[in-house]
């Protein structure tokens, strides 16, 4: 880890008291986010993503371990002492407050000149596209523009890292996906550190410059989208990101005997999992060509979806693989339940767990 | 089908102006003892007792302080009614926010506390705040009345700040502290503003409940004489008419802070 980390954790524990029994939240992260990074928390509920969040933000006090804000021990630092800002998945905005008193408050409570205050709300009004807005209570706003209120409450203190709990949450598609791409866009103008924490891995692979996926209070993997999508580090995160096939058995030879073909997984003997996401697969009749992993199987189901088909395939051993095609050209199936095919992808496309 | 339309919309023409007369029934029955202090307030009576017609006169209204008994009992109940109420708000609201937020040893206990001190009698509080006071050899007075009228008013104001505080949102007042506030900054520039309406409902009910209390009030006054004190005692020789006329006062003031409270409500919606 770099000593110049925007924000780091250092074998970070959450314990919380319940019922008389001791339950780990968090149970020992340790992690560096970097200066001006998107950095995402990525992992379903109760995976301990917003505890960890928290804790970073000074709301919750770790049990165990070491919270530092750019190299400075802040583990018992209250949050308004530190110099991070949160958007919160309510928005929280203030409801006996106007928009423009909302995004000032920040600034007031430091004493900033009122001028400087005035300048700066209007620009950070500007920014999210609420110029004409101040007046307005947060109730008289919709979803998407109570969320940029939110982004600009917090944004406006000029902090040197933002926490986002789950922002979009609440938005319906189409302005979540809008927002993401603003989201983005206003990280890349204003250039600090954002942490993201959100259980919506295709949020998280969209925009994150790196992601920790994590599960049962655990970090599973931290790495690059691509990284985590094409060789993720557990089981866990490969079912987790996407669709994905598993494989198990025993290997010889750098091959794994399966569903009567083989998977090659070069340079691996013993047993093995293997992954593969389901569109790098091919299905057709014909033998495949002995350089690729090849396994033979019986339509169970075709789902046509639009863009893309997908079919179920069973192996002989019982083992379900996923594919998706894309409806290239035409929307016909290349297959039908019942038929008997030939599932194909070549070498690298299988990864496996943990090499 | 078209035969039986205006049956039914005759039917139900008849049941609305049952409603109306019903309505104007009770609002008649509610306000008459109202009208009547109102009216009497402006009765040119010549006798002692005011029970009987005799004319109308701005006399009273004239010689409002002329009885000096009276105006220190009527001031002494302002008084002791301002004290307590700013008393119960302040114990109240802390109360209130302790219960609704937190977890604490103890907090059922003081619930269940809260709510014994609302469903106990007056007259069993009063005796036994007295026996108290007594045994504990405390000198009867206006200190003591203060006592017993924030005890019994306390709990109305802990219920309303308890009934907002659940309702607000905790990561409001997160958000203030993220953003740099202090713990006493978000309260008052967050917490409080938010929990005013329950703070305000709160507040009025205890002004309410001291300025007319008589029951336990006359266990505890010692020689204190307050409001409703010195009405009852002078019941048996005949009430003077600057009671009906303070009254009066007493009642336009609260109808000036209902109607302003439904002004300012209907500019935040």
């Amino acid at each position: 880890m770099t000593g110049l980390s925007a924000i780091e954790l250092e074998d970070v524990v959450k314990e919380y008291h319940s019922h008389g029994e001791v339950v780990q939240a968090v149970r020992g992260v340790t992690l560096g986010i970097e200066e001006g990074e998107f950095f995402s928390l990525l992992g379903p509920s109760g995976c301990g993503k917003t505890t960890t969040m928290r804790m970073i933000a000074g709301f919750e006090a770790p049990t165990k371990g070491v919270v530092r804000l750019h190299g400075q021990d802040v583990t018992g630092v209250p949050p308004n002492k530190r110099d991070i800002n949160m958007v919160f998945q309510s928005y929280a905005l203030f409801p006996h407050l106007s928009v423009w008193d909302n995004v000032a408050f920040g600034l007031r409570q430091r004493r900033t000149p009122k001028e400087e205050i005035d300048r700066r709300v209007g620009e950070m009004l500007e920014i999210v596209d609420l110029a004409e807005r101040g007046r307005r209570m947060p109730r008289q706003l919709s979803g998407g523009q109570q969320q940029r209120v939110a982004l600009a409450r917090a944004l406006v203190n000029r902090p040197r890292a933002l926490l986002l709990d789950e922002p979009l949450g609440a938005l319906d598609l189409k302005l979540r996906q809008a927002m993401q791409i603003e989201l983005k866009r206003i990280q890349r103008e204003v250039g600090i550190t954002f942490v993201y924490v959100t259980h919506d891995q295709g949020e998280a692979l969209t925009m994150s410059d790196r992601i920790a996926v994590m599960n049962d209070g655990v970090v599973e993997q931290l790495a690059g989208p691509r990284e985590i999508y094409e060789r993720p580090a557990s089981a866990f995160v490969a079912g987790f990101i996407g669709t994905s096939n598993l494989l198990s058995g025993s290997a010889t030879g750098g091959e794994l005997a399966i569903g009567g073909g083989r998977v090659l997984v070069p340079g691996h003997d013993g047993d093995v999992t293997v992954t593969v996401r389901p569109e790098k697969i091919t299905i057709g009749t014909d033998e495949p060509a002995r350089d690729c992993s090849a396994v033979r199987g019986t339509v169970a189901e075709v789902v046509y979806l639009g863009t893309y088909n997908s079919y179920a395939v069973s192996l002989a051993d019982g083992a379900e693989i996923t594919v998706f095609q894309q409806n290239v050209h035409d929307a016909t199936a290349t297959a039908e339940r019942g038929d008997s095919v030939w599932l194909s992808w070549r070498a690298q496309h299988s990864y496996v767990i943990g090499s | 089908m078209s035969g039986e339309r205006p049956v039914g919309t005759r039917r139900a023409r008849a049941g609305d102006r049952l409603l109306h007369l019903y309505t104007w029934l009770i609002i008649i029955w509610l306000s008459s003892p109202i009208a009547v202090m109102i009216m009497f307030g402006f009765n040119d009576k010549q006798s002692k007792s005011n029970t009987t017609w005799q004319g109308f006169t701005l006399r009273w209204y004239a010689e409002l302080f002329e009885l000096s008994d009276l105006t220190t009992a009527l001031l002494n109940s302002l008084v002791i009614a301002l004290v307590s109420t700013a008393l119960t708000v302040v114990v109240g609201t802390m109360l209130g926010l302790a219960l609704g937020r937190h977890r604490f040893r103890g907090k059922s206990v003081t619930n269940f506390l809260i709510f014994a001190a609302i469903s106990t009698p007056e007259l069993v509080m009063g005796a036994s705040l007295l026996s108290l006071f007594v045994s504990g050899n405390v000198p009867r007075g206006a200190v003591t009345i203060v006592v017993a009228h924030v005890l019994f008013s306390l709990s109305f104001v802990v219920v309303t700040v308890r009934a907002r505080i659940v309702t607000l949102d905790p990561s409001l007042e997160e958000a203030a502290r993220d953003l740099g506030a202090t713990a006493w900054g978000t309260f008052r520039q967050v917490t409080l503003p938010a929990i005013m309406p329950g703070v305000l409902a709160g507040g009025m009910l205890a002004f309410a409940l001291s300025i007319d209390d008589y029951v336990v009030t006359s266990f505890v006054n010692g020689s204190t004489v307050t409001f409703p004190l010195w009405i009852v005692g002078a019941v048996k020789t005949g009430v003077p008419a600057q009671v009906n006329v303070m009254g009066t006062l007493i009642f336009g003031v609260g109808v000036l802070i209902a109607v302003g409270n439904a002004v300012a409500a209907r500019r935040r919606a």
